[in-house]
């Protein structure tokens, strides 16, 4: 077995590469952690427009410290700001945005993503110590389409790209794409379909960092 | 002539009831109710159920009533307390019951509970530990999960300015759940930053009209504070 050298995209340049693939018109829902930086790599002349589920729709760039409205938050509990055309909706209309499939898209972390797009990400076993979803599984369930941001394996190399989940799940069948510090993954009714790796990584190497049996897109 | 209006959060909160199921609107710390919170733990009232997205912000309102052992039941989304550990402890301890709702089914449930539905079909949960116990059909090739109206004996909202009518607007974020619990409850009670005379809040503005509004105090207590 031959050392290929290849570098991990850091959680900014796994940001910066969704942001690629964000069409201008599309409205977005980010979720917490990785999600959240991909709107800092929107160039502000392609209009995307953001949504967070305590009814914000239209979310500008983090403001400055003497620009803060500490009226106005996201669904992260962040300052934010509202970009012109942004609106202000009530929970029950936030989620029908969520739930009535009106997202082009939704961006979510998770724990483990399955070859039939079955998403855990909200608790790691069946009697947390004291679970909370939030709107996980409103967001998996509604949105459009749903993307992964996550580390290809956990800190200790467990895949989190596998055959069946072991988390409790999310949502099932609800994942379309994968974007990890390795590699961009399509969810197929075949299973993942590698779309792109990082310089230097070869398909064996990223399969055996992976539990699904993966393959190269078409 | 009709004045919603109340002096006092003594007042405002009189014949709230042991048992009473209690919405609360709020995000995080924008838009809970937090001094008519505040007024329910020194009404001495217990044995609550309460709803809310969080499980309080800070040490003071929701974060307070569960310190203070009021909250038998807590149906709630996300109960966590950003640096704090009240929720945890009780639940570990077995002195609250929990009941885990996702965020947009809590919403839906209460404004059905708001607009007489008494219950519906979701694809939220479909498959998952939360929709264990329920009843679930396929429509259309997919698979839904029935949840049922909540609805409360007492809602509480922070509005941003209120009329004697009890016509509400709010501020950004500050929304949130507000105008959802204000429909679901029988008795709904607002504690206002800013007080408007009748006739001066655009109508074009008002997103809780003051039909679901039975008492309004004045409380101007100032920006949240994350």
């Amino acid at each position: 077995m031959t050392e290929t050298a290849y570098t991990p995209r850091n959680r900014t340049q796994l940001a910066a590469r969704i942001a690629q693939d964000i069409p201008e018109g599309w409205y977005v829902n980010l979720g917490i952690g990785i999600p959240t930086l991909v709107a800092d790599h929107v160039p502000p002349a392609r209009e995307v427009i953001f949504h967070a589920e305590n009814g914000v729709l239209g979310i500008g760039p983090a403001p400055d410290a003497a620009a803060v409205d500490p009226w106005l938050i996201n669904a992260g509990k962040q300052y934010v700001s509202l970009r012109p055309g942004g609106s202000f909706m009530h929970h029950a209309d936030s989620f029908t945005i969520i739930r009535g499939g009106h997202l082009n898209l939704c961006i979510l972390g998770a724990y483990e993503v399955a070859e039939n797009g079955d998403i855990a990400n909200w608790a790691t076993s069946a009697d947390d110590a004291a679970p909370a979803v939030g709107g996980a599984m409103d967001l998996a369930a509604g949105a459009q389409r749903l993307w992964i941001a996550m580390e290809h394996t956990t800190k200790d190399g467990r895949p989190r790209l596998v055959r069946q989940c072991s988390y409790p799940l999310t949502a099932r069948a609800a994942v379309s794409r994968v974007y990890t510090n390795l590699a961009v993954l399509d969810v197929t009714p075949g299973g993942f379909r590698v779309r792109d790796m990082v310089p230097g990584l070869t398909l064996a190497a990223l399969q055996a960092l992976t539990d699904a049996e993966i393959a190269m897109a078409d | 002539m009709i004045d919603k209006f109340v002096n006092s959060v003594a007042s405002a909160l009189a014949g709230i009831q042991d048992g009473s199921t209690i919405l609360l609107g709020g995000f995080g710390a924008v838009g809970q109710a937090n001094q008519l919170i505040e007024g329910l733990v020194e009404a001495g009232v217990r044995d609550l159920t309460v709803v809310a997205n969080n499980a309080g912000f800070g040490t003071a309102g929701l974060a307070h009533l569960l310190r203070a052992g009021r909250v038998r039941r807590l149906i709630c989304s996300f109960p966590r307390i950003p640096g704090s550990t009240v929720f945890e402890t009780l639940y570990r301890d077995g002195k609250i019951e929990l009941e885990l709702v996702p965020q947009g089914t809590l919403a839906e449930r209460m404004r059905a509970a708001g607009a007489g539905i008494p219950a519906f079909y979701t694809a939220t949960s479909a498959g998952t530990l939360l929709a264990e116990g329920k009843e679930s059909r396929e429509i259309n090739g997919r698979t839904y999960v029935l949840e049922h109206a909540l609805h409360g004996d007492v809602a509480l909202v922070e509005a941003w300015r209120a009329d004697r009518w009890g016509n509400l607007t709010y501020r950004a974020s500050g929304r949130n759940f507000n105008p959802v619990v204000a429909m679901a409850a029988r008795l709904t009670i607002v504690q206002t930053q800013h007080v408007a005379e009748l006739g001066t809040l655009d109508p074009e503005s008002i997103a809780t009209p003051g039909i679901y509004v039975n008492r309004v105090v004045h409380l101007p207590h100032g920006d949240p504070v994350l």
